[in-house]
């Protein structure tokens, strides 16, 4: 008999399913990532291994355009974004739960809380009333709300999980306010604004509905093209867009675990 | 011997929304001394010391630190260092960064600086470990490194919040030997929080028992220890017997009164003002057991017995009333009593106090 | 203490800045859009009406009487219909898989959950896209099926269960990763005590560990549940034409300039639905914290 057979942690055909479960979601990339060496015009029909959509790919100017314009609005959203859940988040964790700071907390969230397209039309109408012409900045301004509650929480946690300790010393050590968040505050929590940092990110690259509802000359984003591309029809091309943006976000969330793993280690 | 005051505590009170931490307390801590706040848990003695070290403000009253009025003072302008029960070392500096850190944010150029943390890591043994970081340290060492980033920026007052209460027991004994030789060495005030009587009467020139959010009594431990105030001192600090007797008459520092026992004894007395219900304390280890039994004689049948070791305590049933009685272990496998073997216990009347109850 | 109140301000101010910039007031204006006139070239005309309400329930036939319509009722139906079952699959799943992982060896369990959390880095957009290709004509759906002797197929696209794998295969790590922390905290005493007074591992499951597991499968349910029932994608790439949700008939209203006041009108319903469960959840989060607390 084997030593199993008496665990009583063991569950018939959960491991099976586990397994299972785990093929079922990288069977997707997998294809996409298969195909994008397929030689053939035709997405189903393999005939040989090629790398010619690769030089394709990356010889298509509106696809770049869309890259730079998705990067753009990334970087700067990201940007605003952390910048605006660092502040949040120090006073959030440090004031009490009631009242003005529990609405504030429920606010700096809110867009996790409301339908994306909803706010997306909220966004478009509000533009639209105001007379803003400035495609870019209208973009730019929508990702930074979404992408702020994604900063915001890794940030809040990794402050509620430091010791207030930590800024009391240094305060007792005769350093003032500013020199106190600079050389002890922020060393500490780093890792949680890197880790939102990069979510914030992520989520703007990603963001398909706010930025197709906003879309207008020049302001065409990367899943946006994309969109029109698969309605155009599916291509060897297209998988091999897909492969590098698949490669890109496996490459940034490897980063911002092994940043975050290697943080926990450090502080143990 | 005219010492300075280094910290004076004028009537303060602290409340957090209706609850009371400190009531109007009051005390002064002299230059140089080894001052311990010691209580039970949510005494206040915490408190009390953060709002030295400025984290906390008094609701009412005053603290001056060298005849200075501080309450204006945030807690980085205040020339009084802590170390923090959980140590709060930096971990993303070496041990030499974090002794340091004080030093710079105070201004003092680099070569001092090297200087002062080579001298602090010396001082607490710890000088081949200086490029280090926390976690790679034990918790005596932690301790040491805490110690020492403290005491680097020769702070008026160093506070020092249970730092000894993260380590095991031989550590600890150890760590209160080399903190005593520290505050001589270096001739700092120190405040220190803890809430093990057996710390505090170790390393203290003094001690503030507080409870209940007030002074109970402050004095040297053997004060504390063979004097105290009110019962509750007697009942905080070590273990004792508390009887209930009837006061005959009161005289000065003495009152005769009346015991459970059938006697009547004179001892020394604290808060009475004349005849009425009191309460009578004898510490265990001052009751004799048969031979060794003088002064007051009681006769009784040993109860209960619990070897501790290097002692066995029992307790003894005198009429009607239980009395525990110490007894050290002098000789190996010996001078053992059983429960319901009759024992004559004997006391003397000096080493007895009659508290108001 | 002044300072900390000045500190306090600025620190908030900025997000109360740029959420009420792109949120708050934009949904106020929302909710006055949705009570507007359609102007007559796209876009809208401020008004006071429940016009843009009455149409979800009624059209004006030909002779201006209301006649019941149920097609916007049955858009907000199916809508709701997905959203509950890839709530439901998703909490199906995520059991056994949090429990293996949780019960993984200790070097693999942040192995496992990176690999849970990893697909969901990837664009939406290319997820989405990989399911078309899987689930089109001569797709690899397809050739299995024929493999194993299916009988002829029109395709697997645009069918119900095409939307459902994409929708379950967008939102699942959200699913698996808080109820992975609530068995990860399980303590194993309580399995052993349970089958120490004669529980076999059914009644353990059903009586120790769902009812433990049970704050993390709501709190995955509420973050599954609803960006499913605002998802654009999926019914537009995977469901085609013919399974339209409310976030797609919102977005088809603003995408042509055809009808912004009815568009406002449905997207302030999807709201409310997110609202009412977002209240339910609340209260049920509280009213288990005073039983903890009793």
């Amino acid at each position: 008999m084997s030593d199993h057979a008496h665990d009583i942690r063991r569950y018939p055909g959960a491991r099976a399913l586990t397994v299972v479960f785990f093929l079922w979601l990288y069977l997707p990339i997998a294809v996409v990532i298969a195909f994008s060496f397929n030689q053939n015009r035709l997405v189903s029909v393999w005939t040989g291994f090629s790398t010619e959509w690769y030089a394709a790919a990356l010889a298509n100017a509106a696809l770049m355009d869309a890259l730079k314009v998705s990067l753009t609005v990334a970087v700067i959203a990201t940007t605003g974004a952390t910048a605006i859940a660092l502040m949040a988040a120090m006073v959030l964790s440090r004031a009490p739960r009631k009242g003005a700071y529990r609405l504030s907390e429920v606010v700096v969230n809110l867009p996790l809380m409301l339908p994306e397209i909803v706010v997306a039309v909220a966004v478009l109408i509000l533009f639209s009333q105001l007379g803003l012409a400035n495609g870019m900045l209208k973009l730019t301004l929508a990702h930074m709300a979404f992408c702020t509650p994604f900063a915001f929480l890794p940030i809040r946690a990794r402050l509620q999980g430091m010791s207030r300790d930590f800024e009391e010393a240094a305060q007792d050590l005769y350093a003032p306010p500013l020199t106190a968040f600079r050389r002890v505050t922020l060393p500490l929590i780093a890792p949680g604004v890197f880790a939102g940092a990069m979510l914030a990110f992520v989520m703007s690259m990603d963001d398909f509905i706010t930025s197709n509802m906003l879309n207008s000359g020049g302001t065409t984003t990367l899943p946006v093209y994309i969109f029109a591309l698969i309605k155009r029809g599916t291509t060897p091309e297209l998988n091999a867009i897909s492969t590098l943006l698949i490669l890109a976000s496996l490459v940034i969330a490897t980063i911002a675990l092994l940043a975050s793993a290697r943080a926990m280690r450090r502080d143990l | 011997m005219a010492r300075g005051k280094a910290v004076e505590v004028y009537n303060v009170s602290k409340s957090f929304g209706s609850y009371q931490a400190l009531d109007g307390v009051s005390f002064t801590i002299r230059e140089n001394e080894f001052f311990t706040l010691l209580g039970p848990s949510g005494c206040g003695k915490t408190t009390l010391l953060r709002m030295i070290a400025g984290f906390e403000s008094p609701s009412e009253g005053a603290i001056l630190l060298n005849g200075a009025e501080i309450e204006t003072l945030p807690p980085h302008k205040r020339r009084v260092n802590t170390v923090f029960q959980s140590y709060a070392l930096f971990p993303h500096m070496t041990l030499a960064q974090n002794i340091a850190f004080g030093l710079e944010n105070l201004g003092w150029d680099r070569k001092r600086r090297e200087a002062r943390v080579a001298e602090m890591l010396e001082l607490v043994h710890m000088a081949p470990f200086a490029a280090r970081r926390p976690a790679q340290l034990s918790g005596g060492q932690r301790q040491r490194i805490a110690l020492a980033r403290a005491l680097a920026p020769e702070p008026q007052v160093l506070l020092l919040d249970e730092p000894l209460s993260a380590l095991d027991l031989k550590l600890r004994q150890a760590m209160r030997d080399e903190l005593r030789s520290l505050q001589k060495k270096t001739g700092i005030t120190f405040i220190f929080v803890t809430h093990d009587q057996e710390e505090a009467l170790d390393m203290s020139d003094r001690i503030c028992v507080l409870g209940k959010g007030q002074i109970q009594q402050i004095g040297t431990p053997s004060e504390i220890y063979e004097d105290p105030a009110n019962r509750f001192v007697a009942d905080f600090i070590g273990e004792t017997n508390f009887i209930e007797t009837e006061v005959l008459s009161v005289e000065g520092g003495e009152a005769r009164v009346r015991t459970p026992f059938g006697i009547e004894i004179t001892a020394r007395q604290k808060g009475l003002t004349g005849p009425g219900p009191a309460t009578l304390s004898l510490r265990p280890e001052k009751i004799g057991m048969e031979t060794q039994a003088d002064g007051h004689v009681l006769q009784g049948t040993v109860s209960g017995r619990n070897y501790m070791g290097g002692y066995t305590h029992y307790t003894v049933d005198v009429a009607g009333q239980s009395l525990r009685v110490s007894r050290r272990n002098a000789r190996s496998h010996a001078d053992s009593y059983e429960p319901g073997q009759p024992v004559t216990l004997g006391f003397r009347e000096d080493s007895a106090r009659v508290l108001a109850r | 203490m002044k300072a900390l109140r000045t500190f306090r301000f600025w620190g908030l101010a900025p997000a109360w800045l740029l959420m009420g910039l792109t949120l708050i007031i934009p949904i106020g204006i929302v909710a006055g859009v949705s009570l507007g006139d359609r102007g007559p070239y796209g876009g809208f005309d401020w008004a006071l009406n429940f016009t843009s309400y009455r149409e979800i329930l009624f059209t004006m036939g030909w002779t201006d009487e209301l006649e019941f319509d149920p097609k916007y009722l049955m858009i907000i139906g199916r809508t709701l219909a997905y959203g509950l079952a890839t709530t439901a699959i998703c909490m199906a799943l995520s059991v056994p898989v949090a429990y293996v992982i949780a019960n993984a060896r200790e070097g693999w369990k942040p192995v496992l959950v990176y690999l849970v959390t990893l697909p969901f880095w990837v664009s939406m957009i290319v997820r989405v896209y990989a399911w078309l290709i899987i689930l089109g004509n001569e797709g690899l759906a397809e050739k299995t099926w024929k493999f194993f002797g299916g009988g002829d197929v029109d395709t697997f696209l645009f069918t119900p269960g095409a939307m459902l794998v994409g929708m379950v295969y967008s939102y699942i790590p959200l699913m698996v990763l808080p109820v992975y922390a609530a068995i990860e905290k399980l303590d194993p005493a309580l399995l052993e005590a349970s089958h120490d007074l004669y529980g076999n591992r059914w009644t353990t499951l059903r009586r120790v560990i769902l009812p433990l597991t049970w704050p993390g499968l709501s709190a995955g349910a509420i973050l599954v549940f609803v960006p499913a029932i605002g998802t654009v994608l999926e019914p537009m790439l995977l469901g085609g034409g013919k399974q339209m949700m409310m976030g797609t008939l919102i977005q088809t209203q603003f995408g042509g300039g055809r009808n912004w006041p009815f568009g406002a009108a449905v997207a302030m319903v999807l709201m409310a639905l997110v609202v009412i469960v977002l209240i339910l959840n609340a209260r049920r989060a509280a009213g288990a914290a005073k039983e903890a607390a009793a």
